[in-house]
């Protein structure tokens, strides 16, 4: 097979001393920068852009790929240790996880998330190999009226994570729908609900309104508790995955991996929608103990989530490479740094610069092995964290929140939005509210909108598009037998009960 | 102990990521360039182009770019505006910072900048899927006359080039630019997934967004907004094809405002010592840029009528209320 040997070739180009240097330093980076609230792959990318005209393109590419994998390794680090997500996509990681860290399972749900990380990310690039072009048709064959019909689906499907009470689960949801209104409306160019600050004229980002409601909000209620609480010492525990946590994880991987990768490889998934289908699967495949545990810190809630994230990053990589299409924040500045060698991502770089594109895809599995190797023994060390008095420890949270949120824009409004959204978390707790929807109906919001519009332009005001394509179709029955399946069922049990 | 460590070396990594950013005023006279959009776009590349030029025309020379993401660069204007007077801060922009201040009712307009120089000039291409009936513009101006809302359009915002392009292009056909049914896409690489999904009737956008998958017959182009055929794509202007559309997606820098004649002759020196560098020619000819180059006056006055003309076009497209 011509690919394999071309992927030799690339091992051959990644397995210098220098790359692998370049690679270490990589996922060093992207593991720090996801491990603190608000700052990204796809920033700390940007920065380094100016490397790129010292450093050969190889070298530079295999650097920026292992920030890119380190990062989706960082972010579920603090997700699970003090629920406070650094990053959008780690945000379902920290539902099951936290809770897992509470139970004196920290290392357990790290564990889960390294070993997931590294089986989806290995697999994950292993299709990016085999399945690349196959994957890219697919993805363009994906119209507006499917990414509505998708972004419907994961709305019913995360509707399990609504909380017990599905009023304050649909108030929560309601909240982030109108975050997500905030800004340019793209289809027309007007500004709504900005409030005539031209700083929101941008929208308000999803990082800030995660970091906001998750980290700071969390942080703020943990310190309105420390009188009230006696600090209760966590058990850190056993450092290794047992017998029953292997068995209950790899499912959960492989399905993580099997919905994050061409998630990612779709121009408008991206890495959060598979972590909520994940999160909602892996919630309606329990059966046993897990079914107990969900909600209060089963690993399958970490796994598949976490699977799934990472895979999205190696799926964004196929129409990057194949096409030019940039698909994540962090590819759109990969794009930019291939166009500062003048290279151009598409069809024909893999026939004009194989040494480069197949260096890269080797220096993935070069990459998702040096995480692992970086993370599974730190899982228990990082589990220590768990040790530091809370006050340091959440002050912490609060200075490295406001920090990475100002780097974003360098905007002191980022600063401001940030902080009243972390009085609203703090709200959110301490009246019951689930914080997940809000963030979600953030995501999904404009997503859902801005497609609908989008097809119903194309398809010049007939709403009949909506059903007319195949994949459409499908993901709405879905979304329908996902509504309909729990009132079926009860009214099944009800004719067993009575007759 | 391990602990403190670690967390000591996460706040100076930090630290060092945050100061590649903004970095801080120091002795010497830094040039600092605002690039008034997000990472990666062309008013970012046009800016990160010119530090390399600037750094490669004199080595002791410190240039810092930074980013101020927003609203088709408006915010960054107002940024600038609050500058007034500073002789050491140059801002990329071109035409979509036109329209945009038009179309968000900016406060702060570029009349309130000082015009330093024009730098480059990118066309826009009108392109249809492989798979399209439509063999040449006329075709497609036929079906596009016949009804106008079942053409749909994808290109990049509302209201940016692309959307412009496509008001002009309906006006020249004699159809009403408010009949326009623009698909806006968040950029050149969303509008073309649309496309090679055949999922729109035609797409506009830079040239460089598309080129490569004329070359290689994914999509065809039917027409570019130039005077004259270019070299790097194989399409008749718009004019042959019989619309009289000529539109070139232009950049260029301005300094905030109250600068005295000293202080603007001095940027005027510099980026013209920039333009006339080496390294500034390569980037051009690999960007697939045309130079347009233009300074001071001339350029002021071309500013001016670039803006009563995108001014005009946007009312009719019914993008101001």
């Amino acid at each position: 097979m011509e690919s394999l040997q071309l992927l030799l070739d690339g091992f051959a180009t990644a397995l210098t001393p220098v790359n692998l240097l370049y690679a270490l330093v990589g996922v060093t980076l992207g593991t720090l920068v996801g491990v603190l609230p608000g700052i990204g792959p796809a920033m700390t990318v940007a920065l380094l852009l100016p490397v790129t005209f010292s450093v050969p393109p190889a070298s530079a590419f295999i650097m920026f790929a292992g920030i890119y994998y380190g990062g989706m390794y960082g972010g579920s680090t603090t997700s699970i240790l003090l629920n406070t997500p650094g990053e959008s996509s780690s945000m379902i990681t920290a539902l099951e996880g936290n809770k897992m860290a509470r139970r004196g399972r920290a290392a357990q749900a790290l564990a889960t998330a390294a070993i997931g990380s590294f089986v989806a990310g290995t697999i994950a690039t292993a299709l990016l190999v085999v399945a690349a072009p196959l994957v890219v048709e697919f993805a363009i064959s994906f119209g507006p009226e499917d990414y509505f019909a998708l972004a419907v689906l994961a709305f019913t499907a995360v509707s399990s994570v609504l909380s017990r009470s599905v009023v304050r689960g649909l108030a929560s949801l309601g909240f982030g729908l109108v975050i997500g209104l905030i800004g340019i409306d793209e289809q027309t160019g007007q500004a709504r609900l900005t409030l005539g600050i031209p700083e929101l004229l941008g929208g308000v980002e999803v990082v800030v309104v995660a970091v906001g409601l998750f980290a700071l909000g969390e942080a703020l209620y943990v310190s309105s508790r420390l009188r009230h609480d006696e600090p209760q010492i966590i058990p850190v525990g056993r450092a290794f995955l047992g017998r029953s946590d292997w068995s209950r994880s790899w499912r959960p991987w492989l399905r993580g991996t099997a919905l994050g990768f061409p998630f990612g490889a779709l121009p408008g998934g991206g890495a959060e929608i598979p972590t909520f289908l994940s999160y909602s699967i892996e919630k309606r495949l329990a059966r046993g103990i897990a079914r107990e545990e969900y909600g209060k810190g089963a690993i399958e809630g970490v796994a598949g989530p976490e699977a799934a994230n990472n895979a999205s990053a190696a799926g964004t990589l196929v129409p990057l490479l194949t096409l030019g299409l940039p698909t994540s924040a962090t590819a759109a500045i990969l794009l930019a740094a291939f166009q500062q060698y003048g290279l151009q991502p598409g069809p024909q770089l893999f026939d004009h610069n194989p040494a480069l594109v197949w260096g890269m895809i080797a220096s993935l599995f070069l990459g998702n092995l040096m995480l692992l190797v970086l993370n599974l023994p730190l899982a228990p060390l990082w589990a220590r964290v768990l040790h530091v008095p809370r006050p340091y420890l959440y002050a912490g949270i609060v200075l490295f929140a406001a920090l990475g949120v100002y780097a974003l824009n360098a905007s002191w409004i980022d600063l401001v939005v940030l902080y009243l959204l972390g009085l609203l978390g703090f709200a959110m707790r301490r009246f019951g509210l689930p914080v997940a929807p809000a963030v979600i109906g953030m995501i999904l919001g404009p997503m859902a909108e801005i497609q609908l519009r989008r097809a119903l332009a194309i398809g010049a005001g007939d709403a009949a598009v909506l059903v007319r394509s195949p994949i459409a179709a499908t993901l709405l029955g879905l979304a329908l037998l996902a509504l309909l399946a729990p009132l079926v069922r009860k009214l099944a049990v009800r004719r067993s009960g009575s007759g | 102990m391990g602990l403190r460590r670690l967390a000591a070396l996460a706040v100076l990594s930090v630290a060092a990521l945050t100061a590649c950013g903004s970095g801080t005023e120091s002795g010497t006279s830094a040039l600092k360039i605002m690039a008034p959009a997000s990472p990666g776009g062309g008013w970012d590349q046009t800016a990160r182009t010119a530090e390399q030029a600037l750094k490669a025309a004199d080595p002791s020379r410190r240039v810092e770019v930074y980013n101020v993401p927003g609203a088709g660069g408006t915010i960054g204007l107002a940024q600038l505006a609050g500058e007034k007077g500073n002789g050491n801060l140059l801002m990329t922009m071109g035409l979509v910072m036109v329209g945009a201040v038009e179309q968000n009712k900016s406060k702060v307009t570029l009349a309130e900048t000082t015009p330093i120089a024009k730098l480059t000039e990118e066309y826009e291409i009108v392109v249809v899927p492989a798979e399209s009936p439509y063999a040449t513009l006329a075709d497609l101006v036929t079906a596009w006359k016949a009804d106008p809302a079942k053409i749909a359009i994808a290109g990049g915002s509302a209201g940016g080039t692309d959307h412009i392009v496509a008001g002009l292009m309906a006006k020249a056909a004699g159809i009403d630019p408010k009949q326009v049914n623009y698909v806006a896409h968040s950029g050149g690489g969303e509008a073309l997934n649309a496309l090679l999904g055949n999922k729109v009737a035609m797409g506009i956008s830079g040239i460089g967004e598309f080129a490569e998958h004329v070359k290689s017959g994914k999509l065809r182009a039917l027409g570019v907004s130039s005077p004259a055929r270019l070299a790097a794509v194989d399409a008749p202007t718009l004019k042959e094809g019989g619309l009289d559309v000529e539109l070139a997606n232009w950049r260029g820098f301005v300094a905030p405002g109250g600068l005295d004649e000293e202080a603007k002759k001095k940027l005027i020196d510099t980026v013209t010592a920039m333009h006339d560098s080496q390294a500034w020619k390569d980037a051009v000819a690999k960007n697939g840029w045309t130079d347009v180059f233009q300074t001071g006056q001339p350029f002021a006055d071309f500013l001016a009528a670039e803006q009563s003309k995108i001014k005009a076009v946007i009312a009719e497209m019914g993008l101001v209320s």
